[in-house]
C-alpha cells in the first residue's frame, strides 16, 4: 500500500464537550453555551490549529439519554441553538476554517436547507458544509406532527422491520441530498448578466428547473439563491452501518465512520469503496474520516485521571459510538498514523471537554503532526473543497441546451 | 416643499422617530444598471448596508424572503434583480458584524413548521443578544408550494387561520422556558433547575405537536413581531398580535387614516397605542437642492421602469400577453382578462388588483387626462418615491408625518444597494438628531429597547411537572 497523503483533521463541537459531565470541568464555560462568544472562541481556536473544518452538532429534539424521548435529568446540559445559525454567526469572524453544521433531513424542507447552506457558503467565502442527519425517533417526529416514524429504538436494528424503516429514512435522505445538490446547480455560475443593453438582469436560459419527483417529495426549483462560491458546498454524514454507508457512497463528500481499530477501519473503508463503485462514483474523491472521542493531557496518567474524574461525576464509565482515546497528543498522533494505513483519509476528533481537549488538539496534537510532516503549516486553499482536494464541480445543467421554460 | 407643523402641537411632546432600512433584493426598486449598484448576494453588501444603518442608529435592518423565482408569461422574470440569500443565515451572520442594530426577517407560516421557526428565531435572538424580529407573512400560493413537500395545499382563507395558530404555537414554545432554569452549578452537579423546562403540547386545527422545546428563553423572550398586510383581517391580526406593522401608506392623509384605524383596534385586545408601531415603507431621493432632487428622481423612475418593464407591469393587471404593444404608445384597447391571474406568478403586487376592470378604467382616464404613454403611466401609477428633496426638506417631511400621526417612523428602501443608504445616514439623520426627534445613540441593547417596547413579562409555563 502506498504511503498515505498528508492527513486531514476536523473537530466535532458539541455543547461543553462530548462527555456528559464535560460542563463540570473546571474550565468549562457551562453558563455560556448559548452565547455567540463561546462558539466564536471555539471556532477561532480550531482555526489557530489550521484544522480543515469544525462540525457543529445538532438535533431537532432536546438532548436526552433515553431513546424514547426527553429524560428528566438535571445533571446534564439541556438546551442548544440551531447549528446552521451558529455557523453563520461565527463565519464572518473567521477566515480559514470550514464550518459544517448538522441539519436534520427527516423533517426539514430540502429547499430551506439548500438556500441556508448556499448562503452559509457566501457568508464564509466558500468554507461551508453540511452534516446530514437522519432522525429515526418518533418523539422528534411529534415536534412536527406531520408523520409517524415506526418505533425501532431499543430493538435489533438489523431485524427486518427495523432495517426496512431505516432503509426508508436513508432513501428519503438520499433524495433530500439530491434535491439540495440540484438546487445548488440550478443557477449556472454566470447566470447573472446585468446586461444594460437588453435590460436583462439574468440570462434565464442559465436558470434551471430541477423537477425532482420522488417518493417523499417533488420540488420544482430553481433555487432562490445563486450558485454558491464552492459550486457544491461540502456534504458530510456520520455512518455506523451498511444502510448509512450506502447513502454516504451515493451522496456525500466526507463520511465519518466509527472504526474501533485498524482492522475494523479496513473493513469499513472497503465496504464504503465497494458501495462507491456500485453508485458509479469510483472516480470521485470520497473522504472517509475516522471519528474518535479524545481525552488528552500532557501525560498519560493525567489524561486517565481527567476521564476518570468525569466518569465519577456522571456515575458511569463513558462510552460512545466512536472509539474513545485517552492519552497524550503524541500517543494520539501514533494512533492516527496507525489507523491511516487502513485507508482512512482523515479524522474527526470529538473533544471530551471544551475548551480543554480542543486546545490540546490545536496546541499539542497539531504541532506533533507537523513535526512528523503530515499536517499543514497554514491554509493552502481558500475554499473548504479545495483544502480537501475536491474540485469545484462542473454544473450538471450547464451542458444542457436551452434553459428553464 | 412642505412646512413642518410642529408649532401647532407645542403642547404635545415631540414623538421620537423610528427608522429602519430594507435591503430590497428582488424587486424593481433597485436600479441594478447604475454603475454604483453592487452585488445583491455577496455578504460584503449586507455587511456594508448593516453597518451604515447601525452608524445611523437605526432601529433595525429588514430582509424579505424568497421561496420561488417570479415568472411572467411562463418564463422566469429577468428584468429585475433576481435571487436573494437565505434570511436567517444572513441575519445570523450580520449579528457578528453589528452590535445594536435590530435584525428583522420575513418568514412565512405556510411552508414552515412552528417548532423549526421558533427554534431559529430563538437561536437568532440568543446569537444577536436580543435583536431578532419576525415579520410574519401568510400569503404564498400553490406556485410557491411547488418547491415544498406540502405543495399548495392551503386555501386562501385557511392561510390566515394557520398563521394565527402558527403564532400561538410559536409563542407557546418561546414561553415554555421561563429563563431561570439553567443554573450550571458545577459544584453540586445541577445544570438544570426544572426537569420539565421546555415542555409543550399543542393540538388545534393545524398542529398536533408535543415534546420539549430545546432552545432556552432568549434575551427578548420572543422575537419582536412585525406584520405586513392591509386587509381588514391583516389589520386585526396585527392589532391582536404584532409589535409593529409594515404599511404602504406613506402620505399624510392615507397614513393618518391607517394609523387611526389600526391604533383604534388595540383597546379591545387590552393594548395601548405605544404597543404597536406603524412603519410604512418609503423610498427617498436626495440631492443638494429640491430642484436637483426632483430631476434626479425622474431619472431614477425612468431607470426603474424601462419600456419592457412598463409592458410587464401592464400585463400584470391585464393578465394577458401585451408584448406586441409599444411602451411609448397608448394603452391597449382590449380589456384585462378577469379571473385568476395566470400571467404573473410569485408576485405579491398581482393580488392588489382586486378589480382589474375598474383599475383599467381608472388608468385609461388618467392616461387620457394627462396624455401619458404606457411607460409614463406605469411610472405614474407604480410611483413609490416618498421623499424627494434636499436633506432638510426630507428631514422636515419625515418629522412632520410622524408628529402628525401619519406613522411612527419609516422603513427606508434605497434604490442603490449596498451604499444607497449612506447619504441618508450622513445628511438627513444628523438634522433629525439636532431637532431631538431621533436618537444620537442607542439607549438599550435589544430591539425591544430601540422600539420603546416594554420587556415581556415572563409567563409561567402552562405545563410543569
Amino acid at each position: 500500500m502506498p504511503a498515505p497523503l498528508p492527513l486531514h483533521l476536523a473537530v466535532a463541537l458539541e455543547g461543553a464537550g462530548w462527555h456528559p459531565s464535560a460542563w463540570r470541568d473546571p474550565r468549562a464555560r457551562a453558563d455560556e453555551l448559548l452565547t455567540p462568544a463561546y462558539w466564536t472562541d471555539l471556532v477561532r481556536e480550531a482555526e489557530t490549529g489550521t484544522l480543515d473544518f469544525v462540525t457543529i452538532e445538532d438535533s431537532l429534539g432536546i438532548q436526552t439519554t433515553s431513546p424514547d424521548g426527553p429524560d428528566e435529568r438535571l445533571d446534564q446540559v439541556r438546551g442548544r441553538l440551531d447549528a446552521v445559525l451558529v455557523a453563520a454567526r461565527v463565519a464572518p469572524l473567521t477566515r480559514g476554517v470550514g464550518v459544517v453544521p448538522v441539519a436534520t433531513v427527516t423533517h426539514t424542507e430540502p429547499f430551506h436547507v439548500s438556500k441556508a447552506i448556499a448562503t452559509l457558503d457566501y457568508v464564509s467565502g466558500g468554507r461551508a458544509g453540511w452534516q446530514v442527519r437522519v432522525s429515526p425517533r418518533q418523539w422528534e417526529a411529534e415536534l412536527f406532527g406531520r408523520r409517524t416514524v415506526p418505533a425501532i429504538q431499543g430493538t435489533d436494528l438489523d431485524a427486518p422491520e427495523a432495517a426496512a424503516v431505516l432503509e426508508d429514512l436513508f432513501d428519503e435522505a438520499a433524495d433530500h441530498v439530491e434535491v439540495v445538490r440540484r438546487l445548488w446547480d440550478s443557477w449556472e455560475d454566470d447566470a447573472e448578466i446585468r446586461d444594460v443593453a437588453t435590460g436583462r438582469f439574468v440570462d434565464r436560459d442559465k436558470l434551471h428547473y430541477i423537477d425532482f419527483e420522488g417518493r417523499w417529495f417533488s420540488v420544482r426549483g430553481p433555487s432562490i439563491v445563486p450558485r454558491p462560491p464552492q459550486g457544491q458546498p461540502l456534504v458530510t454524514a456520520l455512518a455506523h452501518r451498511s444502510v448509512a454507508y450506502r447513502l454516504a457512497a451515493k451522496a456525500v463528500d466526507v463520511v465519518f465512520v466509527t472504526a474501533h481499530d485498524a482492522e475494523d477501519a479496513g473493513r469499513i473503508v472497503a465496504e464504503v469503496r465497494r458501495e462507491q463503485a456500485a453508485a458509479g462514483r469510483e472516480d470521485e474523491l470520497l473522504h472517509v474520516f475516522g471519528d474518535l472521542v479524545v481525552f488528552l493531557a500532557d501525560d498519560e496518567h493525567s489524561a486517565a485521571e481527567r476521564k476518570a474524574h468525569l466518569d465519577a461525576l456522571s456515575d458511569a464509565d463513558f462510552t460512545s459510538d466512536a472509539p474513545v482515546f485517552v492519552g497524550t497528543p503524541a500517543a494520539l498522533a501514533d494512533r492516527l498514523e496507525d489507523l491511516r494505513w487502513a485507508g482512512l483519509t482523515g479524522f474527526r476528533l470529538r473533544p471530551g471537554t471544551l475548551p480543554h481537549d480542543l486546545e490540546a488538539i490545536t496546541r499539542g496534537l497539531v504541532p506533533e503532526l507537523r513535526r512528523r510532516g503530515i499536517f499543514r503549516e497554514s491554509y493552502d486553499a481558500s475554499t473548504l473543497r479545495g483544502r480537501l482536494g475536491l474540485e469545484r464541480p462542473a454544473n450538471r445543467y450547464a451542458a444542457t441546451t436551452g434553459g428553464a421554460r | 416643499m412642505s412646512q413642518p407643523s410642529q408649532k401647532s402641537q407645542t403642547s404635545k411632546p415631540r414623538k421620537q422617530i423610528h427608522l429602519a432600512a430594507h435591503f430590497p433584493g428582488v424587486n424593481n426598486t433597485t436600479v441594478w444598471s447604475d454603475p454604483r449598484s453592487g452585488s445583491h448576494i455577496e455578504f460584503d453588501s449586507f455587511l456594508r448596508f448593516a453597518q451604515t444603518a447601525e452608524r445611523a442608529k437605526f432601529d433595525f435592518l429588514f430582509l424579505a424572503e424568497g421561496l420561488r423565482l417570479r415568472e411572467q408569461g411562463g418564463q422566469i422574470y429577468d428584468l429585475d434583480v433576481v435571487g436573494r440569500p437565505d434570511t436567517f443565515t444572513i441575519l445570523a451572520a450580520l449579528a457578528a458584524v453589528t452590535e445594536r442594530l435590530g435584525l428583522a426577517g420575513t418568514i412565512n407560516s405556510t411552508f414552515n413548521e412552528p417548532y423549526e421557526v421558533a427554534r431559529q428565531f430563538a437561536s437568532l435572538d440568543h446569537l444577536s443578544g436580543g435583536r431578532a424580529a419576525w415579520n410574519v407573512v401568510t400569503s404564498w400560493d400553490a406556485f410557491t408550494g411547488e418547491n415544498f413537500r406540502r405543495g399548495g395545499y392551503l386555501a386562501q382563507e385557511d392561510r390566515y387561520e394557520r398563521a394565527k395558530l402558527f403564532m400561538r404555537t410559536a409563542w407557546e414554545l418561546f414561553d415554555s422556558w421561563r429563563g431561570d432554569e439553567i443554573v450550571a452549578d458545577k459544584e453540586n452537579g445541577v445544570f438544570l433547575a426544572d426537569p420539565g423546562a421546555g415542555t409543550f403540547e399543542r393540538h388545534d386545527a393545524q398542529f398536533d405537536i408535543r415534546g420539549r422545546f430545546d432552545v432556552p428563553r432568549s434575551p427578548q423572550g420572543r422575537p419582536v413581531i412585525f406584520q405586513a398586510g392591509d386587509s381588514d383581517e391583516g389589520r386585526e391580526f396585527a392589532a391582536a398580535t404584532a409589535d409593529a406593522i409594515f404599511s404602504r401608506h406613506a402620505t399624510l392623509e392615507a397614513g393618518q387614516a391607517f394609523y387611526t384605524d389600526v391604533k383604534g383596534r388595540l383597546t379591545k385586545y387590552g393594548r395601548t397605542p405605544e404597543q404597536l408601531l406603524i412603519l410604512p415603507a418609503a423610498t427617498f431621493v436626495l440631492a443638494d437642492t429640491d430642484g436637483e432632487a426632483r430631476e434626479y428622481a425622474h431619472v431614477v423612475r425612468r431607470q426603474q421602469v424601462s419600456g419592457q418593464t412598463a409592458i410587464r407591469f401592464l400585463e400584470q393587471l391585464w393578465n394577458r400577453d401585451l408584448s406586441e404593444y409599444d411602451p411609448d404608445g397608448p394603452l391597449p384597447d382590449v380589456d384585462p382578462v378577469v379571473g385568476e391571474n395566470t400571467i404573473a406568478r410569485g408576485r405579491a403586487s398581482v393580488r392588489m388588483y382586486r378589480d382589474p376592470l375598474q383599475t383599467a378604467r381608472e388608468w385609461r382616464e388618467l392616461a387620457e387626462a394627462k396624455k401619458l404613454s404606457i411607460r409614463e403611466l406605469m411610472i405614474e401609477v407604480t410611483g413609490r418615491q416618498s421623499f424627494v428633496g434636499s436633506p432638510t426638506t426630507v428631514a422636515d417631511e419625515i418629522d412632520d408625518l410622524v408628529q402628525r400621526d401619519a406613522s411612527d417612523g419609516f422603513i427606508l428602501v434605497p434604490h442603490i444597494t449596498p451604499d444607497g443608504l449612506d447619504d441618508f445616514a450622513d445628511k438627513v439623520v444628523p438634522i433629525l438628531q439636532e431637532r431631538g426627534v431621533f436618537r444620537t445613540d442607542y439607549a438599550g441593547t435589544t430591539l425591544r429597547d430601540h422600539l420603546g417596547l416594554a420587556p415581556l413579562e415572563v409567563p409561567l409555563p402552562a405545563r410543569r411537572r
